[in-house]
């Protein structure tokens, strides 16, 4: 008979949930040149990501968080922050989810929306770093788009969906009720479809 | 690592009784067919029938009333779709009476089985609960009409352990003319059951909970209700669920409700005490805690907390690294993305839900393993309370500490 697999995810990321690196320790955030926040309690996932910059060099010199969540977005906000320490805000700004997963040696389909948050509260910490220094003019807005007009549904709501399951263009519109009235957004939004299932889930 | 196992995730499944196990060893000789004619077939025939005469007796019902299934998930499945039936033919007057009332804390197996249903055409009616998980009786008066089919009510919740008075709602529902069943899974062999004084038409029990295998159930259907099988096309179990007999699972079932009888009156009284210890323990150690189920009306076995400001897959997954087990009703853990249904129902609000652990002891817990678990838990609690967004400056719960 096969014996018990080692624990139900990887070894790396059972080593972010057992040793996470770079918690906040307490609860002032006044020190730091950034602060994100993403996810709410209710959901069952929340983030919390502050950074420190150098400024001249725009390379992130600390960066450390709280999350309230599963073992996947511990390990996931542990391990992001240690891959945004150096890089410049540029390219922290670039991390993908699948980056996060991939280091983590792979999630479960069903936990991929939990790398995604950590990099969503980044985000948000580097624009707050932008607006603090008065560079609201590098402020990057993921401006969503709208594809359905009728029940207006953008592609965030369809990146949502996608992380939450939907696969097929029926299981979108079961979701989301796009395309449901009119229909014409069909082609639009089957795109959109084939490609978040490719960025989140490489198929 | 620990050394120590504790196994607290009995509602789940439990280990096989001992006495069980050397039934099974000893049934892996005896291969006949139960409907083969020969010494082969009459041997196993012979094993089959004691094994369901034993299952009745412990459930007060007569042999003939029990139909040996493949899990309380079929047994649930079987009585559900008696109601599906387009025509009057299997069960009379069906036609008139197809709507059915079922509540919002049953298993899976029964609510996706009703909404299944409902998409063929059966009306189907949701019972509230109160906080504690008890259903509404007033609205179960108000529900039954004689649309009303049947009436399918769990006996005790899987999740929080909140025991309906069953005998009550039969009562009511026979009054105005429709069918009773309960979901017994959680009940039987850990409370006593008795199919006459609780006056229902179908009862679902299954094995694996009580000690025994895996992959065998049992449906009890009083004599003279009408019955279908969900499975056709064999003469087994008198016509009413075709399949060729497992005969070891059935010998397993057998034996695991005979020690049952043996054993459950004073592990109750044992078992209640361990909870209390439990229950108190983990409200002395820990702040911002919220008890889910009835607080009398509950099974001995099972509790569950709810943790503020903390996710149930990581409290789960931190105590599975000090070598306990439990569940949780987290949505992270479930494979979905919505937390316990049971506890939504409940009026829980969905981060308490997130937050909850099911600790359901056992035949073999002992006090030695709650102490192991009150001296972790606080710790692991406080741990992730510590990198949890909820207490930061200006988070949800900033305040409380």
């Amino acid at each position: 008979m096969l014996q018990a697999g080692e624990w139900a995810y990887s070894e790396t990321l059972k080593e972010h949930f057992m040793n996470p690196k770079n918690i906040l320790q307490g609860e002032n955030t006044d020190e730091f040149d950034g602060v994100g926040m993403e996810g709410n309690l209710q959901c069952g996932d929340q983030m919390m990501v502050v950074i420190k910059v150098d400024k001249e060099k725009e390379v992130i010199t600390d960066c450390q968080w709280k999350t309230y969540g599963c073992a996947s977005a511990i390990a996931s906000t542990s391990i992001l922050s240690e891959m945004v320490k150096g890089r410049t805000l540029d390219q922290a700004f670039h991390i993908s989810p699948k980056e996060v997963a991939q280091a983590l040696g792979g999630l479960p389909d069903h936990k991929i929306h939990c790398s995604v948050l950590g990099d969503k509260a980044l985000r948000a910490a580097i624009n707050n770093y932008y607006i603090r220094n008065g560079q609201e003019d590098k402020v990057k807005k993921e401006q969503a788009k709208v594809i359905c007009q009728c029940m207006s549904i953008t592609d965030h709501d369809i990146e949502d969906a996608v992380l939450e399951g939907a696969r097929s263009y029926f299981e979108l519109q079961e979701r989301t009720k796009l395309g449901t009235v009119c229909g014409q957004c069909k082609d639009e939004a089957e795109v959109l479809l084939e490609k978040f299932k490719h960025i989140h889930f490489g198929v | 690592m620990a050394d120590m196992k504790v196994y607290f995730d009995n509602n789940a499944t439990t280990p096989l009784h001992p006495e069980v196990k050397k039934e099974m060893i000893a049934a892996m000789e005896m291969f006949g067919n139960p409907s083969s004619m020969h010494a082969f077939g009459r041997e196993a025939r012979a094993n089959v029938e004691d094994a369901r005469r034993k299952v009745a007796h412990f459930i007060g019902a007569n042999e003939k009333e029990i139909i040996f299934v493949g899990s309380g998930s079929e047994a649930n499945n079987t009585v559900l779709s008696l109601f599906v039936c387009g025509s009057s033919q299997c069960i009379p007057g069906s036609k008139m009476r197809s709507s059915i009332i079922t509540t919002k804390i049953e298993h899976p197996c029964v609510l996706e089985t009703s909404e299944c249903l409902g998409h063929r055409g059966v009306r189907v009616k949701y019972l509230n609960v109160d906080k504690y998980g008890k259903i509404d009786l007033d609205q179960l008066a108000g529900l039954l009409g004689d649309d009303v089919g049947l009436v399918s009510v769990m006996m005790a919740n899987n999740e929080i352990g909140t025991i309906q008075d069953i005998e009550t709602i039969a009562k009511m529902v026979h009054e105005r003319g429709a069918l009773m069943h309960t979901d017994a899974v959680q009940a039987v062999g850990k409370l006593p059951v008795d199919v006459r004084s609780l006056g229902v038409d179908f009862l679902t029990m299954s094995a694996h909970k009580i000690y025994g295998p895996k992959g065998i159930g049992a449906l009890f259907v009083k004599k003279g209700v009408p019955y279908c099988p969900l499975i056709r096309g064999g003469h087994q179990e008198l016509g009413r669920r075709a399949g060729t007999e497992n005969t070891l699972g059935i010998l397993g079932l057998g034996k695991a409700v005979e020690m049952r009888a043996f054993e459950m009156p004073e592990e109750e009284e044992r078992l209640l005490e361990l909870k209390h210890i439990l229950r108190n323990g983990i409200e002395e150690r820990i702040d911002d805690i919220h008890f889910n189920g009835h607080p009398t009306d509950s099974l001995a076995s099972t509790l569950n907390v709810s943790f503020t400001g903390v996710e149930g897959e990581a409290i789960l997954l931190y105590l599975d690294i000090e070598g306990i087990a439990v569940s949780t009703g987290s949505a992270c853990a479930s494979g979905s993305l919505d937390p316990s249904h049971v506890l939504l129902a409940t009026g829980v609000d969905a981060e308490l839900a997130h937050g909850s652990i099911r600790f359901s002891m056992g035949r073999e817990s002992s006090r030695e393993e709650v102490d192991y678990l009150l001296d972790v838990l606080p710790r692991i609690i406080e741990r992730i309370r510590n990198m949890s967004t909820a207490y930061i400056k200006g988070g949800l719960h900033a305040a409380s500490r």
